[in-house]
């Protein structure tokens, strides 16, 4: 008997953060102690908030320690395990709470969050079926064994479900398509190909909750009448296609997969195929032709997978987290209950990834409907260093920047649309005035460009075109009339592409044009960079006024650029700086400042 | 990695591991993308000695075999080092300032994304996405990740690993 559980977070945000040497810590410190047997060590699923990992939460004590160090164990096992006195320095402090916080109910982080997708992360252990089981795991799945197929892509048709993906397709729509397909061989995949650079949703629910997947997996084969699934998961995801596995061998072992499921007629099962490293194999036709064995490259549809999928057979493609939704709507009621929230066009949830110039980096779930500024400023605790918030990027590369005027623009597929943006897979990158918008584009470009698979003529010179245009114009090189070029030629490929790769990877260069277009502007007439990003288009300066001689920057440069006295104004020789950036981000008093090249009189920062 | 070290290495490999990766799969075309990744995970990377094994067994054309290889990013062709370094190259990665780390690393080892360091110590190549965005910028080195860089940090972490 356990006196109490630990739940250590073992997902990549707290491993890199050293989860792992904590771990070590911990157990040694317990060993010593000879009372190692007393308490259960859990290296399980994430609560989410990396920005504090290594994370260890406590049962049935509800105390979440954060921030942890190998050298806290000592004192946490001695006072709050041995002595039952919570360490108070271990728990959640910040700005936004007067006393430090203990758990999940008083950390602002999580009060506008509700777990849907991420019920079970960071509760149960992610590979025991049991408490999967305990939490009213395959629940859903029994129930819809009694019930006619067609019923149950009703149900989830009637929850307004849409692919938590990309797109955003009526889930319960798809399935039909594949039940009413004829054909005796039909498949389910689940497409774990999480590509879009800025998410790591599907990896966390993946490690965290992975009975829910193949729960969803089983629901869908029964909706659509398939006896064989694939889960298609990056390679670089080890630790999910280890508890995938694990989840597999423990479903079959207990009879929830394999032949004549629980004594009913209806077999299935599960395998796993691991990605090779292609971001196009996100798009379904090209995720079909790689479990084919194939190179990994889309085909025009129609046919639809739902007529013509894997191996030619009628196939259904869902997403990690639209499948680690369907339990909740196939349950009792449930479907009523998913229906009840979110917006008329966007139910439920959706797990978003917090990333970039936010206080609070991780992964939250809110409903669909909240305004990015609940998200940005409530949930992630606004922006870094307290500069000024400058636009959020959704979606990807695939997607668009949301500037400040549009904070209170509510988080649905429609309205994220209509912002030249789209829910994607749920990246939220968010970025301060240090970005250069300009950059970003080209950002984004370059890694569409990379990824294009070359097959239709539109994506793969189209996108190189617009990339060299992108480069002259951070390079100091743009011309007035490119603007026009860039925008025309991002509509051909818009329209004429063959997959959403190429269809959608114009997106940032048009939303950034729309909202940031003096920027571009200022890059291209001014040959001026203000966020200090495009390193031709300005030069630091130390202003005398404000340096107050503490040599920090001096310190930090790495060519010796930067001269002067203790305690009197510094500054840069401009012939050996390189705008490596080292002086402004070590620099505690704003004395750096980024100006135009070449022009000493005009510092109108 | 010059094509003669690459042809140094290739006479000396040992292909009858081959056989026994592809035993299971063997009539199941539709399996190559794991056996490549097995025959991979074997010999560091895929030699060609290896992919005309890997095409002789298998029933595939070797230049079908290699059109799938090249197109997967996670195929390589050229040996590595026995630690490969994955600087992520992520959105958020990005604006947290990847470029700058990139830089110190390629400085620090003489180094382009690609290549590999003339004692086979360190690979260094691009990867989309770690999936660690909140911890960005962030370097994997083989399984372990390492985040909240700065370049300062870089020369410690690399000294780390003999």
């Amino acid at each position: 008997m356990y006196e109490k559980h630990l739940m250590i977070c073992g997902a990549t945000g707290c491993l890199s953060s050293g989860s792992q040497s904590v771990e070590q810590a911990l157990i040694e410190e317990l060993e010593k102690r000879g009372i190692r047997d007393n308490y259960r060590l859990v290296m399980g699923g994430c609560p989410g908030f990396c920005e504090v990992g290594p994370i260890i939460v406590i049962y049935p004590d509800e105390v979440l320690y954060c921030r942890l160090k190998p050298k806290h164990m000592a004192e946490l096992v001695e006072k709050h395990l041995v002595g039952g006195e919570i360490v108070e320095k271990l728990l959640y402090k910040g700005p936004d709470v007067d006393v430090p916080a203990r758990f999940y109910d008083t950390i602002p982080f999580y009060a506008k969050q509700k777990f849907n997708v991420l019920r079970n992360s960071g509760i149960i252990d992610p590979e025991s079926i049991d408490e999967y089981i305990m939490r009213g795991g395959y629940r859903a799945f029994t129930r819809s064994l009694e019930m006619e197929p067609a019923a149950i892509c009703e149900e989830v048709k009637s929850a307004g479900l849409r692919g938590r993906g990309g797109a955003g397709f009526s889930t319960g729509l798809k399935w039909e398509f594949t039940l009413n397909a004829v054909g005796q061989k039909k498949y389910v995949v689940c497409n774990a190909d999480e590509g879009d650079p800025g998410a790591f949703m599907d990896r966390s629910i993946l490690e965290g909750d992975p009975h829910a997947i193949l729960e969803g997996m089983l629901i869908c084969g029964r909706a659509i009448g398939a006896n064989e699934g694939y889960v298609y998961c990056r390679a670089e995801y080890p630790l999910a296609i280890k508890r995938l596995k694990i989840a597999i061998s423990k479903a079959e072992e207990y009879g929830l997969l394999g032949e004549n499921i629980l004594g009913y007629n209806y077999n299935f099962k599960i395998n796993i195929k691991e990605g090779a490293g292609a971001f196009v194999c996100g798009e379904e036709t090209a995720l079909l032709a790689s479990i084919e064995g194939k190179r990994g490259m889309p085909r025009p549809r129609p046919p639809f997978p739902a007529q013509s999928g894997l191996f030619g057979k009628p196939t259904t493609i869902n997403n990690v987290e639209t499948l680690a939704n369907i339990p909740l709507i196939v349950k009792e009621g449930g479907a009523v209950e998913f229906a009840s929230v979110g917006t008329e066009g966007s139910k439920g949830t959706k797990v978003f990834a917090l990333a970039g110039k936010i206080r609070n980096t991780g992964l939250c779930e809110v409903p669909m409907g909240i305004t990015i500024r609940e998200i940005i400023y409530d949930v992630g605790g606004g922006i870094k260093g307290g500069r000024d918030f400058k636009a959020v990027q959704a979606g990807g590369p695939s997607g668009g920047c949301i500037p400040a005027e549009q904070l209170d623009l509510p988080i649905d597929y429609d309205s994220l649309n209509k912002a030249g943006a789209i829910m994607g897979s749920g990246g939220l990158v968010v970025m301060d005035e240090r970005t250069c918008m300009v950059d970003l584009a080209r950002y984004f470009l370059s890694f569409t460009q990379k990824e294009s698979c070359g097959k239709c003529t539109p994506c793969r010179e189209g996108t190189k075109r617009m990339l060299e245009i992108l480069n002259r114009i951070t390079e100091g090189e743009g011309k007035p009339e490119d603007l026009d070029i860039l925008d025309s030629m991002a509509y051909s490929i818009k329209d004429s592409s063959l997959c959403g790769l190429g269809q959608t990877c114009p997106n940032p260069v048009l939303s950034t044009i729309r909202y940031f277009r003096h920027e571009y502007e200022e890059h291209i007439n001014n040959k001026f960079c203000r966020a200090g990003v495009c390193k031709a288009l300005f030069n630091y300066k130390i202003d005398p006024e404000t340096c107050t001689g503490c040599t920090v920057c001096a310190r930090a440069c790495p060519v010796d650029a930067i001269s002067g006295e203790k305690k009197l104004p510094h500054e840069i020789n401009l012939d050996l700086c390189t705008n490596c950036g080292s002086c402004i981000e070590k620099c505690r008093f704003d004395a750096i400042i980024i100006k135009p090249v070449g022009r000493e009189a005009d510092v109108s920062n | 990695m010059s094509t003669e070290t690459e042809a140094a290495i290739a006479p000396e490999i040992d292909l009858s591991a081959i056989e026994e990766i592809i035993e299971p799969y063997l009539g199941k075309k539709e399996m190559v993308i794991p056996v490549l990744q097995k025959v991979q995970e074997h010999f560091g990377f895929l030699p060609r000695p290896a992919m005309e094994e890997v095409s002789r067994l298998m029933r595939i054309p070797l230049s079908r075999l290699y059109g799938v290889a090249t197109f997967y990013a996670q195929f390589k062709m050229k040996p590595r080092g026995r630690y490969i370094i994955r600087v992520c190259k992520g959105t958020a990665c990005h604006i947290q300032g990847s470029p700058k780390i990139a830089d110190r690393i390629e400085e620090t080892l003489g180094l382009q994304s690609g290549e590999t360091t003339d004692d086979l110590r360190f690979t260094l190549e691009e990867v989309a996405c770690i999936g660690a965005c909140a911890l960005a910028p962030v370097i994997m080195i083989n399984d372990e990740p390492h985040g909240r860089l700065t370049p300062d940090k870089i020369k410690d972490i690399l000294d780390s690993y003999e």
